[in-house]
C-alpha cells in the first residue's frame, strides 16, 4: 500500500506545480506591481526587489479613477438592467407555461453566439451620427445586448430547480403573481440570480473591443485606457502591472468569494 | 439563424367564452408573455436589427471617404471579399488560432480537472488558483504575456528556458501566432477545466466501484466509462469556446495587431471598417463571418459525434 500512497503524493506533487505555474503569471503581476521601475524588467529577473508603491502611485497621478469609475459604472449599470428583463423572462421560460420555450431559448442564445462583427458596423454609424459615441450610457445599453442571453440562459436553470409544488402551493393559495414571485420563488434563486449578475459583471468589466471603439476620453473605461501604459520611449513595466493589478482585482476578489456560485452558474449555463 | 415568437394572444382573448379554467390559463399565457416580451425586444432590438442592417450594407457601395458615391452594389461586396487573398488567410489564421486554442485548453483542462477531483490537501485553493486566468482582464492578460512573460530579453519564459540551456526565442516578433495561441489557451484552459469537473462530478460514484471490483485498473476506468461519459461535456466545452474563440479580438489588437499569421476575420473586419472606412466591404466581412461561426459551430459538432462514436476513446 505505501506504493500507492507514494504515487498519491507524487500525482499531488505534479498537480501543484502544474497550478502553481498556471497561476505564475498573476502572481508575478502583482510582485512586478510593487518593484521599483529599474528593477520590473531585468535579465535575470530580480527575485529581491526595494519593495515599493511608486508603481500605484504613478498609475493615480496618471488618473485612473475616472476610468475606474466608467468601467464601474457601465458593469453595474448594464448588470442590473439585465437582471431586471432576464428574471422576469426567465420565469415565464420555466415556471408559468407558456408556448415555444424551446423557440426562445433558442433565440436567446444564438444571439450571444453571433460575432459582435455582424452588428458593429451599423451600432457604429448610428452612435456616429446621433452623438452617441464616447458615451457610457450607449456603451451600458449595448453591454445589455451582450449579456442578455446568458443571464436568461443562467436564471432558467436556476428557476427549473425550484420545486414546483412549493410554487402550486402558493397559487392554491391564492397567492397572486406578485407575491408568487417575491416571497416563494426569488428568496429560492437568490444565490442563482448573484452568479448570473456576477458572471455579467465580469463580461462588462473586462470588455474591449466595443470600450475601445466607441469610446475616446470622457466614457474610455479601463481595458483600453490599460494598453496606454505601453511606453515605446522607456521602461514601464512596473507601472503596467501596477494598472493591471488595480484593474482586475475587483473581479478576481469577486470571483474568488463566489467561486461555488459562479462554478455552478457556469457549469448549468452551459449544460442545462 | 434566429426564431422568432409567435404573435401575442390579444386576438384569441377578444373571444372571451369558455371555461373558468381556460380563461385563467389563457391570462396566466398573458402574463408570461408580458414578461418575456421585454427581454426579447431587447435583444432582438439591440443584436438582430444591426445584423440585418449589417446584410444591407454588404449590398452597397459605400466608403465612408466618398459619401457622393453609394449605391446598390448587389454581390460585387462578396465577389470581392472572396477574390481578396485576405479573406482566405484571414480565414486560414481563424481556424489555426481558433483550432490550436480550442484544442490545448480542452485537454489541459481534462488534465486539470482530473487532478483537480481527486481528493488531496489543499485542492479548495488549488481550484482557485486555476481559475484566476479565466477571471483576469483579457487586455491585463494580453499586455503582461506580452511584456512581462514573452518578451524577447527580460521575459521570464526566456529566462526558464536559459535554465535548461536553451538559447533565448524572440516570441513577439518570429512567432506571433504562438504568442496568441499561449494567451487564449491559458485563459480558456480554466473555463474548459470547470465544465468537465462538473461532469466528473456529476459521474455515477456506484459504476466507478463496480469497475474497480471487478479489476479494471484506473486508466481503462478512465478510458471505458469515465471517458464517454464525458462526452457531452467535451461537447460543450468545445462548442463554447469555439464559438467565443472566433471572435476573440483582445489579444491580437493588443499584442500582434494582425501580423504574423494573426490577422483573424474580427480584425481584418476592424481594419476594413473603421481603418479603412469600407462600410460596404467590411458589412460583407462581418457577414461572412457570421456564416463561418455557423459552419464551425456545426462542424466542431459533428466531428465531436463521430469521434467519440466510433472510435471510444481510450483503447
Amino acid at each position: 500500500m505505501t506504493t500507492s500512497r507514494l504515487r498519491g503524493s507524487l500525482v499531488t506533487a505534479v498537480t501543484w506545480v502544474l497550478v502553481l505555474a498556471f497561476f505564475f503569471p498573476v502572481a508575478w503581476m502583482v510582485f512586478t506591481a510593487f518593484k521599483p521601475e529599474r528593477q520590473a524588467a531585468t535579465m535575470p529577473p530580480t527575485f529581491a526587489p526595494d519593495l515599493t508603491l511608486s508603481g500605484f502611485q504613478a498609475v493615480f497621478d496618471r488618473d485612473m479613477l475616472p476610468y475606474l469609475i466608467n468601467s464601474l459604472s457601465a458593469s453595474v449599470g448594464s448588470t442590473l438592467l439585465v437582471l431586471v428583463l432576464a428574471v422576469p423572462a426567465a420565469y415565464a421560460l420555466s415556471i408559468r407555461p407558456i408556448v415555444k420555450v424551446r423557440d426562445a431559448l433558442f433565440f436567446f442564445i444564438s444571439t450571444r453566439f453571433m460575432p459582435v462583427a455582424a452588428s458593429i458596423i451599423p451600432v457604429y454609424l448610428l452612435l456616429q451620427s446621433v452623438g452617441g459615441l464616447d458615451n457610457i450610457t450607449w456603451l451600458t445599453i449595448l453591454y445589455i445586448g451582450v449579456n442578455l442571453p446568458i443571464a436568461v440562459w443562467m436564471m432558467r436553470s436556476f428557476l427549473a430547480e425550484v420545486p414546483r409544488e412549493l410554487i402550486e402551493a402558493a397559487q392554491l393559495d391564492g397567492a397572486r403573481l406578485g407575491t408568487e414571485i417575491f416571497r416563494v420563488v426569488l428568496p429560492i434563486v437568490m444565490p442563482g440570480i448573484a452568479a448570473a449578475g456576477l458572471i455579467c459583471f465580469i463580461f462588462a468589466w473586462n470588455e474591449f473591443f466595443l470600450a475601445n471603439l466607441l469610446t475616446a476620453q470622457v466614457a474610455r473605461t479601463t481595458p483600453p485606457f490599460l494598453t496606454s501604459f505601453v511606453d515605446g520611449r522607456g521602461q514601464f513595466l512596473a507601472v503596467l502591472s501596477a494598472a493591471a493589478t488595480v484593474a482586475i482585482v475587483p473581479v478576481v476578489i469577486a470571483g474568488w468569494i463566489a467561486q461555488k456560485q459562479l462554478v455552478r452558474g457556469l457549469a448549468m449555463g452551459a449544460i442545462k | 439563424m434566429t426564431v422568432l415568437m409567435s404573435a401575442p394572444t390579444t386576438r384569441r382573448r377578444a373571444r372571451s367564452a369558455g371555461s373558468a379554467a381556460k380563461q385563467s390559463r389563457r391570462s396566466s399565457l398573458a402574463v408570461s408573455r408580458a414578461m418575456l416580451w421585454p427581454a426579447l425586444a431587447t435583444s432582438i432590438v439591440l443584436t438582430q436589427i444591426p445584423f440585418v442592417v449589417t446584410i444591407f450594407y454588404s449590398l452597397q457601395n459605400w466608403n465612408l471617404l466618398r459619401p457622393g458615391d453609394r449605391g446598390f452594389a448587389g454581390l460585387d461586396n462578396y465577389v470581392s471579399v472572396l477574390r481578396d487573398g485576405s479573406f482566405l488567410s484571414s480565414l486560414g489564421a481563424t481556424v489555426a488560432v481558433t483550432g490550436s486554442s480550442v484544442v490545448l485548453s480542452t485537454v489541459l483542462g481534462l488534465l486539470f480537472a482530473v487532478l483537480l477531483d481527486r481528493n488531496f490537501r489543499g485542492r479548495g485553493l488549488a481550484r482557485t488558483l486555476m481559475i484566476t486566468p479565466f477571471l483576469v482582464m483579457p487586455a491585463a492578460a494580453a499586455l503582461v504575456w506580452k511584456w512581462s512573460i514573452l518578451d524577447a530579453t527580460t521575459g521570464m519564459a526566456n529566462w526558464a528556458l536559459g535554465l535548461v540551456g536553451i538559447p533565448p526565442v524572440a516570441w513577439n516578433t518570429d512567432v506571433p501566432i504562438v504568442t496568441i495561441i499561449a494567451v487564449l489557451t491559458w485563459q480558456y484552459t480554466p473555463f474548459a477545466m470547470l465544465i468537465l469537473l462538473a461532469g466528473l462530478q456529476a459521474q455515477n460514484k456506484d459504476v466507478l466501484e463496480a469497475a474497480a471490483v471487478d479489476g479494471a485498473g484506473p486508466l481503462r476506468t478512465f478510458g471505458w466509462i469515465t471517458l464517454p461519459h464525458l462526452r457531452q461535456y467535451v461537447e460543450i466545452a468545445v462548442l463554447l469556446a469555439s464559438i467565443m474563440l472566433l471572435q476573440v479580438f483582445d489579444p491580437i489588437a493588443i499584442m500582434t495587431r494582425g501580423t504574423g499569421g494573426t490577422k483573424t476575420l474580427s480584425y481584418l473586419l476592424y481594419e476594413r471598417a473603421f481603418v479603412g472606412l469600407e462600410v460596404g466591404e467590411a458589412a460583407a466581412y462581418g457577414v461572412m463571418t457570421v456564416l463561418v461561426t455557423i459552419v464551425v459551430a456545426t462542424v466542431a459538432l459533428r466531428t465531436l459525434f463521430k469521434v467519440f462514436s466510433t472510435e471510444g476513446l481510450g483503447r
